[in-house]
């Protein structure tokens, strides 16, 4: 094979070397700059330290504004494999960190860190590592990080990275070939520091054992190809190698492929062919952080052009404004039509728009170009005459690119690989029709750039999207499982209550019911006597009780039946039934409305023992219920106290419980109602027997009745039973009709 | 008799092959079976992914889903004409400019909280459909710049109004090349 190690190194042994496509001749205009040595330029009053100089991620801030800081204090420091620290270039005070014009072709704004000089140039006290051979290979490689070293060719990628490659390292090329017109700026590093650049060399080479290793330098540059072969004479396997004169020869895969033949790949990386690089300036900068512990604080600049007057180098400190490098070479604004200021070479660099733009680590120079040397011509159309393609080194179309990129078919210019386009800017430097092909390329790498992060961030927002579209979806399904099941704990827990109820309905119900058998008799003896209680007591209160003792729990079903007929019947019955049923005072009347009251009660006893049936009680039936419930309870207290009391006289509970109720009559009451109750016993008694046909008695008898018939318990007249019922129905109707009287009476009374 | 034979070869060989072919596709159709719409899936690339509904649709997928079905292309403000251009591309139709009733192509922006004024009410972070803005019931709440697609659906819901739109400042990162401000390379020889 060709292009294998042993054949390379043959033929770099015989001085023969192979070629790259395209390429052209420009005037060098080396001359103009390289003939003075370089000159430490005077420091600037501000210093103006971009925090980020490099191709990655800029570093951490770890000053802040009024510290003052030394010559060579890291500014920030390096927190990511790609992040590259600043160094205050001379001693002084921070006195801003903010955003200053960038060294970049927008201009646009960048944090900077600007420091005003206070002339002294104070270093910090260094830590040189001389002895490095002794040294872990990872500590050098920091030490060179924490130099804050990059490339300086052109591009800044970070050293460190490049050195701390694993991949197996055939070619070291030191890149010394500066092809560009006008720099000159490495050729004169070369022939005045040769000796620190092997320093350097040496250095790479303990940390990546190539095997061979190359320092490629154009051959119009005889004083510097000598001053390297001096400086490398010492060892053997360092090769000066003096390549032909031709743009872009410095091209890093153009290098290559001059010197070895291979190609690096699309994408890839020289490392991908065995083949690592470093410009001159990084060498001098690795040696100068290795050997004196000095950051890259300084570099090279030249400052060349028509318009500069006494053009040369300068020992450049990083952030000095290109103003101070113009008044250092005598800028003649007079002899350029406009004013113009090119950072870099004349075929790759751009135009800056500020002369406070500050010289970063890549800067290599300023072009000061007169008039003549700077003549704008109007772009023409493309005569398709092929002369760029002719010219690429690259090996692309640079028609097809450019007609793609100025239609903005930015897919097709991709298939036409724009991105292996190096911006050497041959095919503009040939092109008859003078179109800046080379910025349409860069437009439409940019866009490219552009559309790529936003689709990349476009398929962020769209992932966020979905997760978050999910996450609702999931909330909502958790939200309505819990409400789902706390629907379900509900209803099991209101049909539990509903089935309590109604359980509690029933058993109140057969109470009542075995109550009601019990005092059946009472009752019936009440109605038969009612008319005697009267004579007996004009206390109204004695009436309520008694009749009430007997009808309490009937009144209980008064209250529920009476709801169901509010409901039904309105105002009317409801507001006789309220005054029968609650207020002792309405019932101040006589026997009749008693006996009507007993009539409708058994009546409504009935329709009450549907409705609980039927559950369809409604609240105002439930409260007057409860209502009932603890007034019958009460009233059956006092009856069974009433009762006792007619064997054991008062009883201090009672009187307790009677405050409440007239105190005055309480006693009578009592007598009364005791002695009653014992008279209707005894009438009740025959009357059964008889089963009377009084008005009074059938609806109490009647109201009996069912309850026997439900109530296998109570003793059973079955004989009777069809009799009462037949007498039952009538007293209905007729219980009706004096309910309609009663409740006119009641009103009557009322008004 | 040999022309009956040859009929019935034929038939058979013919028979074979169609159930063979029928067998291969049967197994392709599930073997190869496209999960979704692959048509849905391309327009949502295309789409700009802001999920700001300026388009009538709950956010880019559904309106990708309506264009398949034949809904216009040029409801994306967001995406603009090279939006609009790239769908025309795709789905075969002729590109239409913009339609104003959906909005107009804008600068990119994105949401700003003035943290002082904020209340902590929680409605922008309910709002925002990319989970783009952080804070908590009565904290402080503030914008996930790079997270921000500049839906503007945050502003409307705000109580105090102190959510702004603020456009994206160029950077040198997102900085295009502008053609006029070119050096002129060659002249310098």
């Amino acid at each position: 094979m060709e292009n294998n190690f042993d054949d390379i190194v043959k033929k770099l042994d015989k001085n023969e070397l192979w070629d790259f496509h395209g390429g052209v001749f420009p005037a060098e205009q080396k001359e103009l700059s390289n003939q003075t040595p370089i000159a430490q330029l005077p420091l600037s009053k501000y210093l103006y330290v971009a925090v980020k100089q490099h191709i990655g991620i800029e570093g951490q801030l770890i000053v802040c504004e009024g510290q003052v800081v030394l010559k060579g204090e890291p500014l920030t420091k390096s927190s990511n494999p790609f992040a590259v620290p600043v160094h205050a270039p001379s001693s002084g005070k921070i006195i801003s960190i903010g955003e200053h014009v960038s060294a970049h072709p927008s201009g646009l704004p960048e944090l900077t860190i600007t420091i005003e000089t206070d002339q002294k140039d104070k270093w910090l006290p260094l830590k040189p590592m001389v002895d490095y051979q002794k040294q872990s290979k990872m500590d050098v490689i920091a030490a060179i990080c924490n130099a804050g070293v990059n490339g300086m060719g052109g591009a800044g990628f970070p050293t460190h990275i490049k050195i701390g490659t694993t991949k197996p390292v055939e070619f070291l090329i030191i890149n010394g070939v500066e092809c560009e017109p006008y720099i000159t700026s490495d050729d004169r590093l070369m022939r005045e520091h040769a000796w620190q650049i092997r320093q350097g060399i040496d250095i790479l080479c303990h940390l990546l054992t190539p095997k061979c290793v190359v320092i490629a330098i154009e051959n119009n540059k005889p004083e510097a190809i000598e001053a390297m072969e001096v400086a490398c004479k010492e060892n053997s396997t360092y090769q000066v190698v003096t390549i032909p004169t031709k743009y872009p020869a410095g091209g890093e895969k153009q290098l290559i492929q001059v010197l070895t033949n291979r190609e690096v790949p699309a994408k890839g990386l020289p490392i991908d062919v065995g083949v690592l690089m470093h410009n001159v300036g990084t060498c001098f900068a690795v040696s100068d952080a290795i050997f004196s512990g000095k950051p890259l604080v300084q570099r090279v600049v030249t400052v060349t052009g028509g318009a500069a007057k006494t053009p040369g180098n300068f020992w450049a400190p990083i952030g000095t404004p290109v103003s101070h490098l113009f008044d250092e070479a005598n800028y003649n604004s007079k002899a350029q039509e406009a004013t113009q200021a090119i950072m870099g070479g004349p075929m790759m660099g751009f135009s800056i728009t500020d002369e406070n733009v500050p010289v970063v680590k890549t800067t290599n120079c300023i072009l000061l170009p007169d008039a003549k040397e700077s003549q704008t011509r109007k772009e023409q159309a493309c005569i398709r005459c092929g002369a760029c393609a002719d010219v690429c080194p690259a090996n692309l179309l640079p028609q097809q690119l450019f007609w793609h990129a100025k239609g903005k078919e930015l897919d097709k210019a991709q298939d036409y690989n724009l991105f292996d386009c190096i911006e050497c800017g041959a095919c503009a430097y040939v092109c008859p029709s003078d179109i800046p092909l080379v910025h349409y390329y860069r437009v439409a790498k940019s866009e490219i750039k552009i559309e790529q992060e936003e689709r990349v961030k476009a398929d962020k927002a769209r992932e966020r999207f979905e997760k978050r579209a999910a996450r609702l979806i999931s909330e909502q399904k958790a939200r309505d499982e819990k409400h789902r099941l706390a629907a379900e704990a509900r209803k099991q827990a209101m049909s539990d209550n509903g089935n309590n109820a109604k359980d509690k309905i029933a058993a109140a119900l057969a109470r009542a019911k075995a109550k009601k058998l019990d005092s059946a008799n009472v009752t019936i003896e009440n109605k038969s006597s009612m008319a005697a209680e009267t004579e007996m007591n004009d206390v109204p209160e004695s009436k309520t009780v008694t009749p009430a003792s007997s009808n309490e729990r009937v009144q209980a079903a008064i209250a529920r039946a009476k709801a169901k007929k509010e409901a039904a019947k309105q105002a009317l019955a409801s507001t006789t039934l309220t005054k029968d049923e609650s207020n002792a005072e309405t019932k101040e009347k006589e026997s009749f409305p008693k006996g009507k009251n007993i009539e409708r009660s058994s009546d409504e006893a009935a329709d009450a023992k549907e409705i609980s049936e039927k559950k369809a009680i409604d609240k105002e039936a439930k409260i007057a219920a409860a209502i009932a419930k603890t007034k019958a309870k009460k009233q059956a207290q006092r009856i069974g106290q009433d009762l006792q009391a007619t064997q054991v006289n008062d009883s201090p509970v009672e009187e307790v419980e009677d405050i409440e109720a007239q105190q005055l009559t309480l006693k009578k009451q009592r007598v009364a109602a005791a002695v009653a109750k014992a008279k209707a016993k005894k009438q009740a008694k025959q009357q059964i027997i008889e089963s009377s046909e009084s008005k009074e008695i059938k609806p109490t008898s009647k109201s009996v009745t069912p309850e026997q018939s439900e109530n296998t318990h109570s003793e059973s007249q079955a004989l009777a039973l069809k009799k009462h019922r037949i007498a039952a129905a009538v007293a209905k109707a007729k219980a009706k009709k004096a309910l309609k009287d009663a409740s006119q009476n009641t009103e009557d009374d009322k008004s | 008799m040999s022309l009956s034979f040859a009929i019935f070869t034929a038939l058979c060989a013919i028979g074979i092959l169609a159930l063979i072919f029928g067998l291969v596709l049967g197994y392709a159709a599930v073997k190869f079976k496209v999960q979704g719409d692959p048509l849905v899936e391309q327009i949502d690339e295309i789409l700009p992914q802001t999920q700001c509904g300026q388009c009538g649709y709950p956010g880019c997928k559904p309106y990708a889903e309506a264009i398949a079905n034949g809904d216009d292309i040029n409801k994306c403000p967001p995406g603009g004409e090279a939006t609009i251009k790239k769908l025309a591309d795709l789905m075969g139709v002729e590109a239409k400019s913009l339609d104003e009733a959906h909005g107009t192509e804008d600068v990119k922006k994105v949401a700003f909280i003035r943290e002082n004024e904020c209340i902590g009410c929680t409605k922008c972070i309910q709002a925002c459909p990319v989970d783009a803005i952080l804070g908590a019931a009565k904290q402080m709440h503030t914008v996930i710049a790079d997270e921000c697609t500049g839906c503007d659906l945050c502003v409307a819901p705000c109580p105090v109004d102190c959510i702004d739109m603020v456009p994206v400042p160029p950077s040198t990162a997102t900085w295009r090349w502008d053609i006029d401000k070119s050096i002129p390379i060659k002249q310098v020889n």
